[in-house]
């Protein structure tokens, strides 16, 4: 594995945690008592699972792999390693907790959006990442977010696991120690 | 370089015209990626938006009303818009020759051809002749290739007994004339199965079986004896006509797939068939409605292989271009 280990498995569930309490704020706020969650496919599914029993959550979580909706199919072709789609609950009218692990250009959340639409038309969806980082290309940002780490334009984060989960930052060599 | 035709060069399907020179890899990638496709129809929305601008035309110079539809289906899931082009009605029998019709439909920017052809090799000749960036699949061409038929045949056992490598698979039929089971004995050897077996008269397997990796057998009972697969093969009509075989009647008698002789094959042993069947020709009507057939589930899983196929070829396409 290159690059360098940002944050490490016991750091990272400490911002679960923080994450946890921050959405059953905004739950609360939005007056909303039921919600599933849904995890985007393989990070975000990741997170999702540490998340879901902190918000009591019981229902089966929904796993999306967004490869069918991507927007750079023409440029990239199809990913090999797609996995199937699984929401096991109804999404007409649920209010819905989405779950990545780095919110970055914003389009994997559009595309995880328009896939969740395909399988019903949602009350509501809430947007929670890990990470909240720089370079949005798309008027889409996270209602919460586990942390914001000053990030160069050529660095990259990214979530390892499922265990330990390790969150690592590779390409510019990086003149900012870690966190 | 014809061996290479249906790869680009980073080794990606750009064509599929047959399972002859695909590895094991591109078999089970197709596979994997179907999975992914199989479960859209539990949704509400059942397509994806993929294809989304993209023209798949259908060129069919032989009808087949079901092999087009599960491919027109398999377009409009993936969000494609189709043309059908049923050339044995049309512009063919004006006499307009073969790479005529190839100009003037890729003249309507079609990204994709499915074709069919009563001749062997006729999509191969379209793969050399297309314009660059434009893939051809093989819908069935003579008696040489359906691979997509044995794709979604290979799904349908991998679904049911998960590793190939312990099973063992007859092939139950006209052998000879089937592009079907050409294609099925590549798959199954390709992925590594234990034993292919062929069973049918002499007059209909072919000479060249055993160079194909396949065991003959002239006796139906013997042949299932301990199988894991059943694929029976539509026994086609000309077939009688042309003095192969006596009559249907007879037929049955001899190779026809009946509760007592599926008693041979292993107890979970699944019962397959391309389509359409023949009732009483090929297969009693028990074990084609019966608990081991899965000739229905073929047809579901055609549409999910054939997803995985298109997505794969135009999306490898996508990548070449840049």
């Amino acid at each position: 594995m290159n690059g360098r280990i940002f944050m490490q498995h016991d750091a990272i569930l400490d911002l679960v945690q923080g994450m946890a309490r921050l959405t059953r704020h905004q739950l609360e706020e939005r007056g909303i008592e039921n919600p599933a969650m849904i995890g985007i496919h393989t990070g975000g599914v990741w997170v999702a699972r540490q998340l879901q029993p902190l918000l009591g959550i019981d229902e089966p979580l929904g796993e999306l792999d967004i490869s069918f909706y991507r927007d750079d199919f023409t440029r990239i072709g199809m990913n090999p390693q797609v996995k199937p789609s699984k929401i096991p609950f109804e999404v007409e009218e649920r209010h819905i907790v989405l779950v990545d692990d780095v919110i970055q250009s914003g389009r994997t959340v559009r595309a995880a959006m328009n896939e969740i639409f395909d399988f019903g038309r949602p009350a509501s969806i809430l947007l929670v990442t890990l990470i909240e980082r720089s370079g949005r290309e798309l008027p889409i940002q996270p209602d919460v977010a586990g942390l914001q780490p000053p990030l160069a334009d050529d660095e990259h984060i990214r979530l390892e696991g499922p265990d330990p989960l390790t969150l690592r930052i590779s390409g510019h060599p990086g003149t900012r120690g870690s966190a | 370089m014809r061996e290479n035709l249906q790869l680009n060069e980073a080794g990606e399907l750009r064509h599929l015209l047959s399972i002859e020179g695909l590895k094991r890899e591109h078999l089970e990638r197709i596979l994997d990626i179907a999975e992914s496709f199989a479960v859209l129809p539990g949704r509400q929305v059942k397509k994806v938006p993929l294809l989304r601008g993209r023209i798949v035309t259908n060129l069919f110079f032989e009808n087949s009303t079901r092999t087009r539809t599960t491919f027109e289906l398999a377009a409009k899931l993936l969000s494609a818009d189709v043309i059908n082009f049923n050339v044995s009605v049309s512009a063919t029998s004006k006499g307009e020759t073969l790479l005529d019709t190839l100009r003037n439909l890729e003249a309507m920017h079609s990204d994709l051809f499915v074709v069919r052809h009563q001749h062997s090799g006729a999509a191969h000749f379209i793969a050399r002749h297309v314009a660059p960036g434009v893939s051809v699949i093989n819908a069935g061409d003579g008696w040489h290739a359906h691979p997509t038929q044995a794709l979604l045949d290979m799904f349908t056992i991998r679904r049911h007994k998960g590793d190939f490598t312990p099973l063992r698979v007859a092939i139950v039929g006209d052998i000879q004339h089937s592009r079907v089971a050409r294609s099925q004995i590549m798959a199954l050897n390709t992925l590594g199965v234990t034993e292919v077996r062929i069973i049918g008269p002499c007059t209909l397997l072919p000479a060249e079986a055993r160079s194909l990796g396949v065991h003959l057998y002239h006796d139906l009972e013997s042949g299932l004896e301990e199988v894991d697969v059943i694929i029976m093969l539509r026994l086609q009509r000309e077939r009688m006509e042309g003095a192969l075989l006596p009559s249907a009647h007879e037929y049955f008698q001899l190779y026809g797939l009946t509760e007592a002789r599926l008693k041979r094959a292993r107890p979970d042993a699944i019962v397959m068939h391309p389509g359409p069947i023949n009732r009483g020709v090929e297969i009693a009507s028990e074990v084609a409605d019966g608990p081991r057939s899965v000739i229905l589930q073929q047809v579901s899983y055609g549409i999910a292989v054939r997803m995985a196929v298109m997505s794969l070829i135009l999306g490898a396409r996508g990548g070449e271009n840049e």
